[in-house]
């Protein structure tokens, strides 16, 4: 007779597993989010002219914590016709959806280990699901605000999130045919002699302009656009569930641009300096890109904006998957 | 395997808890007040008229129905990508011949305007 007992190596891995997760947890709090906030204030600042946080310890370092402990003190206000259950999960939904990718991040390498939560088999597939989970945040915020902003920014996010999903999955495509594989540590093993962004340019480009989309960046930035909407799908939320939304955004550029980094530019390989900085060299250069692209270009509207989804990126990631099948089929 | 897919379990549960956190502690220290104003629709100022559940532009749907069709086509390239490389010629016609019907579809609700924001 057999019982049903778990076995003690798995509660060593839920245990090792809940540890990794608050380990990757805070560190997105604070890397992502925090440092994120701190480095668009200072950056915005930088390219305006003016001097961005100053008096908050050194430099305003410790301005977005001076934030946070204000924003815990905020009263969460539920609006009285707001769906409550809704109300309250949509920052939940986008907070969790944005940490889930970093499950497949590599981070660096310490002699052969390689610093990743877990290397799934199907890691780059598993990371782009994670990050369209977003959307369905943003869209029961948005729409259980009962509030005519916020439904028009929910409704705005989610036909930008999903048409530029496919550009997206088409630029992944194009770099696992010259992988060979989904897995981001084998990605990244591929690009031993050539990073994948000078064997894929068309593929960077369309990956680069398609993460700045979702993650609502400016120019794609849309379902927020504060001049037109307020805010957005986030119109009615206060305090921390305010701040629970843009913890969200912040992670997922990060992680965005930690993606873009394993896929094109060759996550942490790089002379001289160890693998680890190198990766964070990369995936913070890639975020001050996309910083720089927000403050320097106006907001795009929505009619441009999926024109250029559907009638430019689409076709071009098409084109591109065809033309690297071809080179790699005769080049075999 | 499994332990992979656990991994992301426990990722998914203890990312809840934490997130819960935050709100548990404003629950515990922030103030409140009721007054009826406070707890009105933001609507610029002025007092909201009607709700906001209301029907919306079918222009959406449109997007969401051509949306399907490429993510479809989406997750049938990702096995393709994997092993065409062993598989050779064969394989890369025929996935050829399955991008070139969808891409004729593409052109398709293009040229019947399904792509035009009105």
């Amino acid at each position: 007779m057999r019982e049903a007992v778990i076995p003690v190596s798995w509660i060593l891995e839920i245990v090792k597993a809940t540890l990794s997760a608050v380990a990757v947890f805070t560190f997105a709090a604070v890397f992502a989010a925090m440092l994120g906030v701190y480095l668009e204030r200072k950056i915005s600042g930088w390219i305006q002219a003016r001097v961005g946080p100053k008096h908050v310890g050194p430099q305003g370092i410790l301005q977005t914590v001076a934030d946070t402990i204000k924003l815990l003190q905020k009263e969460n206000i539920v609006p009285r016709h707001a769906d409550y259950l809704v109300f309250s999960s949509a920052p939940l939904i986008v907070t969790v959806a944005a940490l889930l990718g970093y499950v497949v991040i590599p981070w660096g390498k310490l002699g052969d280990w390689v610093l990743i939560v877990r290397d799934l088999n199907i890691g780059v597939l598993y990371f782009a699901a994670m990050s369209s989970l977003v959307v369905i945040g943003i869209l029961t915020g948005g729409w259980s605000s009962n509030n005519k902003y916020a439904l028009l920014g929910g409704l705005r996010s989610a036909s930008q999130l999903i048409s530029y999903e496919l550009p997206l999955g088409f630029a992944i495509i194009s770099v696992a045919m010259m992988a060979g594989s989904l897995s981001t540590v084998e990605i990244v093993n591929a690009q031993q002699d050539v990073w994948f962004v000078f064997k894929q340019p068309l593929a960077f480009l369309i990956f680069l302009t398609a993460a700045a989309a979702e993650t609502n960046r400016v120019p794609f930035d849309l379902p927020e656009a504060e001049s037109e909407l307020v805010a957005g799908y986030f119109a009615e939320y206060t305090g921390m569930r305010f701040a629970l939304f843009q913890l969200g955004e912040y992670a997922e550029m990060l992680a965005m641009a930690a993606m873009t980094t394993v896929l094109f530019l060759g996550g942490w390989r790089g002379p001289w300096l160890p693998p680890i900085l190198w990766f964070f060299i990369k995936t913070y250069a890639v975020v001050f890109f996309f910083m720089w692209v927000r403050w320097t270009y106006p907001r795009l509207r929505i009619d441009q904006l999926l024109n250029l989804s559907w009638k430019v990126l689409l076709p071009l990631g098409l084109l591109n998957i065809l033309v690297t099948g071809l080179v790699v089929t005769l080049a075999r | 395997m499994l332990v992979d897919w656990l991994y992301v379990a426990v990722f998914g549960v203890v990312g809840v808890l934490l997130a819960i956190l935050p709100l548990a502690i404003v629950w515990l220290i922030s103030p409140r007040g009721e007054y009826p104003q406070k707890l009105l629709t933001y609507e610029s100022g002025v007092v909201p008229f009607g709700q906001a559940w209301s029907q919306f532009n079918v222009r959406y749907y449109l997007f969401s129905l051509a949306f399907v069709l490429f993510d479809v086509e989406v997750i049938y390239l990702y096995p393709w990508a994997i092993v065409f490389k062993e598989l050779g010629a064969f394989a890369f016609t025929e996935m050829f011949v399955f991008l070139a019907i969808l891409f004729i579809a593409l052109v398709y609700a293009w040229r019947k305007g399904a792509l035009e924001w009105v």
